[in-house]
């Protein structure tokens, strides 16, 4: 079948190990205020490919990705999970290193035939990068338009169907960047034996632009950037929750 | 053996001049890490502070701080220069005083009087006299000669930057030899090579006899040189101080007697870690005094300066020397050629700051060391100051001791040169083919008076046939214009210093240069693809394009317009070598306008692919600014398919990425894999 494709970016160096071959799909259901890419939002418009079109074009500059690997990403994924599964599944039948860089909102335990397709992506999937906006339910609503309790859960399901995760945090000044939160967040995502890695991200405002030429009104107009040395102390924040909820389980 | 050669493996090296034999025989792979590694000494902060000063006052003073307007520059010409002679363990600057321009004539008089003119300065007239009346310069041979077609390409600048009035360089002697052998084994071996010429008396046997004396007159003048300096050259070096003075003097003399437009020293550093091993290994230098002489071996090399004009620098964006040294690589036999004093001379940057000059360049092969690439990539991020090259490309053709002169150009070190070429404005070309030789910008005939196309949308096939034609007549003249160039270039301003550090068969590339590739290939592309019509002024020349639909663009890894470069490339080549070239070098060619490419632009009109008049091309094979929409390996990947074959000078493409997106080190990016959550 074909995926509804955004873009491809044939140089990833921060979606996953190694240089990767990234792959933006159209359309997300989220309205996270301080998303760069509000113009793969909408559910319609991008080039519909299919998977072989697009291992094709990795094909051609594998040497490029040794130790990288294909990376999905978006928009959300998870929208067109039986593309992104026929994609994976097609690259692990090469050996393709497979990266889902995800919100996780579309996962729904309750849906048992939504969840038959989630178990069949996690299959072929190597590494799972979740992006947890906020840890607080009633923040994560205001922050993104959506409920994160599905995505909560989704890291759970992941630390049962053993595939690995890294979790990904963008600190944004006044917005996600409350030492409770944080230190909740690591003590939340320290139950899990599967994580792998922590990527903390300093907001920047470099959407800002988009979202002008869009003619679209940017949410966090006038809150700064967030600069490297304050994003290092939030981090160990997170690492120390995680390690309490560690020692606790010891 | 000599006495200073104890400990050495003796080879084929003890008998011939043959450094890469030595090399094999003594040098120690390194596969370790940087912590070896020493600071900087006291006197290495001193001497380096001194440096920054000058560059201050340089700068202060409108980029020039002295100029010698009276003394001709040759080998012995100034008394010995120091920055602090008690401090200063590697000696010599090219006049009497550091910062202090020498005066080299010999390029071309008028040039030498504009750039003293243009700095404030005034050049003595009995020199300018001499110069003009009783002493020809290289720049008056090429204008004796050019023909009238030669002069207009050049003023309309479809060929372009020629090394006709300043130093071509792209020249690099052996210089490790005056460290290895001394100089007076040197001038034995050039006495043998004079007795050894053909008996016949051809041009080409006369004019080699003459060169082979006048090597030997710059050997002599070396060791006088050096003598200045309190050293001893004539004997081999005996201990690793001694052999990177030795080796910087050979420089040292090449840069005295040549403002060259590339004036690289080679590939030195495993060469003099042998030494270095040697010493160390006998108590004879700590490490911290070794890297002190590498320190300051490296700041002599910043120190390097030419006179120079506004122009020139316009050309070249600044004021280049090109110090390239060529760092690690693999051997043929498989052994890395990475040694301690590889990271010593990258350690310099940490020592003494980042710094264009040297232009340190890695070898870069995939089976490197992985210390070693792991820390040239600590130090780039560091330093944005290292160029990487394809090492297991180049070793194909050139072995294992070739060098890299000026940015890209490989060579054997002391068996291989270059006749340097500029470059063939192929974007230009394009429209003289459209206009039938007329200049798009001046309107004069400057090409032949080939057909113009014709009719309101440019059709392909006809564009194209045109264009070959059209580039048949630019290879033409522009080899033609070469010849010319270098054969005064010999005559008259001939390298002797550095020839002097060469064998006696010298292998000579004729290198050309292609600017404004992705202009044509994207312009191409687009009247295959989309729709362009020509616009013409009132005279009928077509001085504008309107181009309607989207065309497949170079820089996109797309084989519909890739092809179409790779195609103009190998038809430029194949012109290219249909002709004779002076001294029966072997042609080459480059994609490598790193910096001329914004002058280039300035004198070029509106193209189809959408560039407007002056707009500066891409730097060498880059695809057009912008236009390169999938990402990095889907743009390296368009240049990676040029034919290496048909660009054997070299093919260079500048990628620029904020560190941050690289990620790894920077901790805040990076995906942190290594962060044990356990702890």
């Amino acid at each position: 079948m074909e995926g509804r494709i955004h873009s491809l970016e044939s140089f990833g160096t921060v979606d996953g190990p190694g240089v990767r071959f990234v792959v933006f799909v159209q359309g997300c259901p989220m309205r996270c205020a301080y998303c760069h890419n509000p113009d793969t939002w909408a559910m319609t418009g991008g080039t519909m490919m299919k998977p072989e079109e697009i291992i094709e074009q990795y094909k051609r500059n594998e040497s490029f990705y040794k130790g990288g690997g294909i990376t999905v990403t978006g928009g959300e994924p998870l929208m067109q999970i039986d593309f992104v599964t026929e994609l994976f599944t097609l690259a692990k039948s090469m050996n393709i290193h497979t990266c889902l860089d995800t919100s996780g909102i579309a996962f729904n335990r309750s849906n048992a035939p939504l969840l038959e397709k989630f178990d069949k992506l996690m299959t072929v999937t190597d590494l799972v990068m979740l992006d947890i906006k906020h840890i607080d339910p009633e923040k994560h609503l205001e922050l993104t338009s959506q409920h994160n309790e599905n995505i909560l859960d989704f890291c759970k399901y992941l630390d049962e169907k053993n595939v690995d995760m890294w979790i990904r945090h963008v600190v944004v000044p006044g917005l996600t960047d409350d030492d409770v939160y944080l230190d909740r967040l690591g003590y939340f995502i320290g139950q899990f034996k599967n994580l792998k890695a922590l990527d903390v991200l300093p907001y920047h405002t470099m959407g800002e632009k988009k979202y002008e030429s869009l003619g679209m009104t940017y949410k966090l107009h006038g809150v700064p950037a967030m600069d490297k040395t304050t994003v290092i102390e939030k981090k160990k924040v997170i690492l120390e929750g995680i390690k309490r909820r560690r020692a606790e389980q010891v | 053996m000599r006495p200073e050669w104890n400990e050495f493996v003796a080879g084929k090296w003890d008998k011939e001049i043959n450094v890469r034999d030595f090399i094999q025989r003594n040098y120690t792979p390194y596969d370790g890490d940087e912590s070896f590694l020493a600071p900087a000494t006291q006197n290495t902060k001193d001497l380096w502070a001194q440096v920054l000063d000058l560059q201050k006052k340089e700068r202060e003073a409108g980029g020039v701080l002295d100029m010698d307007t009276k003394v001709v520059s040759t080998i012995t010409s100034h008394g010995p220069g120091y920055l602090d002679k008690d401090k200063e363990t590697i000696v010599g600057f090219q006049t009497d005083k550091p910062f202090k321009r020498s005066l080299q004539p010999y390029g071309g008089i008028r040039m030498a009087e504009k750039a003293c003119a243009d700095n404030g300065y005034e050049v003595d007239p009995e020199i300018s006299e001499f110069f003009s009346t009783h002493r020809k310069t290289h720049n008056a041979g090429c204008f004796d000669a050019y023909n009238p077609e030669m002069r207009a390409c050049r003023s309309s600048h479809i060929i372009t930057g020629l090394p006709d009035a300043y130093g071509r360089g792209r020249i690099i002697g052996d210089y490790r030899r005056v460290a290895l052998y001394g100089i007076d084994r040197l001038i034995e071996d050039k006495l043998e090579q004079k007795e050894s010429t053909g008996r016949v008396m051809t041009d080409d046997v006369i004019r080699l006899r003459e060169e082979i004396s006048e090597q030997i007159v710059a050997l002599k003048m070396m060791k006088e040189m050096a003598a200045s300096y309190g050293c001893d050259i004539s004997k081999p070096a005996a201990n690793v101080q001694e052999a990177i003075q030795w080796t910087y003097f050979g420089y040292l003399c090449s840069v005295k007697e040549q403002n060259g437009a590339a004036m690289s020293l080679g590939r030195t550093s495993t060469f003099l870690d042998c030494y270095a091993q040697r010493d160390l290994k006998n108590g004879v230098f700590t490490e911290e005094q070794i890297q002190e002489f590498v320190d300051h071996f490296i700041m002599k090399l910043r120190c390097v300066k030419f006179a120079r004009t506004p122009e020139y620098n316009q050309i070249f964006a600044g004021d280049p020397v090109w110090v390239t040294e060529s760092l690690g690589g693999v051997g043929v036999d498989g052994r890395p050629l990475v040694t301690k004093m590889s990271f010593r001379y990258l350690h310099t940057l940490t020592n003494l700051g980042a710094s264009p000059e040297p232009n340190l360049t890695v070898l870069w092969s995939t089976r490197l060391p992985e210390n070693w690439k792991k820390y040239c990539a600590k130090m780039s991020i560091q330093s944005s100051s290292i160029q990487y090259e394809n090492d297991d490309l180049m070793r194909v053709t050139h072995g294992d001791d070739y060098g890299i002169a000026c940015c890209v150009s490989s060579m054997v070190i002391g068996k291989e040169m270059q006749f340097f070429g500029a470059r063939a404005n192929v974007a230009k070309c394009l429209l003289y083919a459209l206009n039938g030789g007329v200049d798009e910008v001046t309107k004069k005939q400057v090409g032949p008076k080939y057909r113009p196309v014709t009719g309101d949308v440019l059709d392909y096939d006809d564009v194209m046939d045109k264009f070959i034609d059209m580039l048949e007549w630019q290879a033409d003249v522009y080899v033609n214009t070469l010849n010319i160039i270098h054969y005064m270039h010999d005559k008259y301003c001939y390298e002797r210093a550095e020839m002097a550090l060469h064998d006696r068969d010298v292998k000579r590339y004729f290198a050309t240069g292609v600017a404004g590739l992705s202009i044509v290939a994207d312009s191409l592309s687009a009247i295959k693809y989309a729709k362009v019509e020509p616009i013409r002024d009132e005279d009928g020349i077509i001085v504008d394009f309107k181009t309607t639909g989207d065309f497949p663009k170079y820089g996109n890894d797309d084989d519909r317009v890739d092809s179409i470069a790779q195609e103009v490339v190998h038809k430029f080549m194949t012109a290219i070598r249909r002709h004779h070239t002076y001294r029966n070098g072997i042609p080459t060619t480059s994609i490598l306008t790193i910096t001329s490419n914004v002058t280039y632009g300035k004198a070029t009109g509106n193209t189809p692919d959408g560039r407007r008049k002056g707009q500066p091309f891409a730097p060498g094979a880059n695809p057009m600014h912008g236009r390169d929409t999938h990402g990095a390996v889907a743009s390296l990947s368009s240049v990676s398919k040029l034919p290496f074959n048909d660009a054997q000078d070299g093919i260079s493409n500048t990628f620029t990425i904020i560190p941050g997106a690289l990620g790894k080190e920077d901790q805040v990016f990076s995906g942190d894999l290594e962060l044990d959550l356990n702890k």
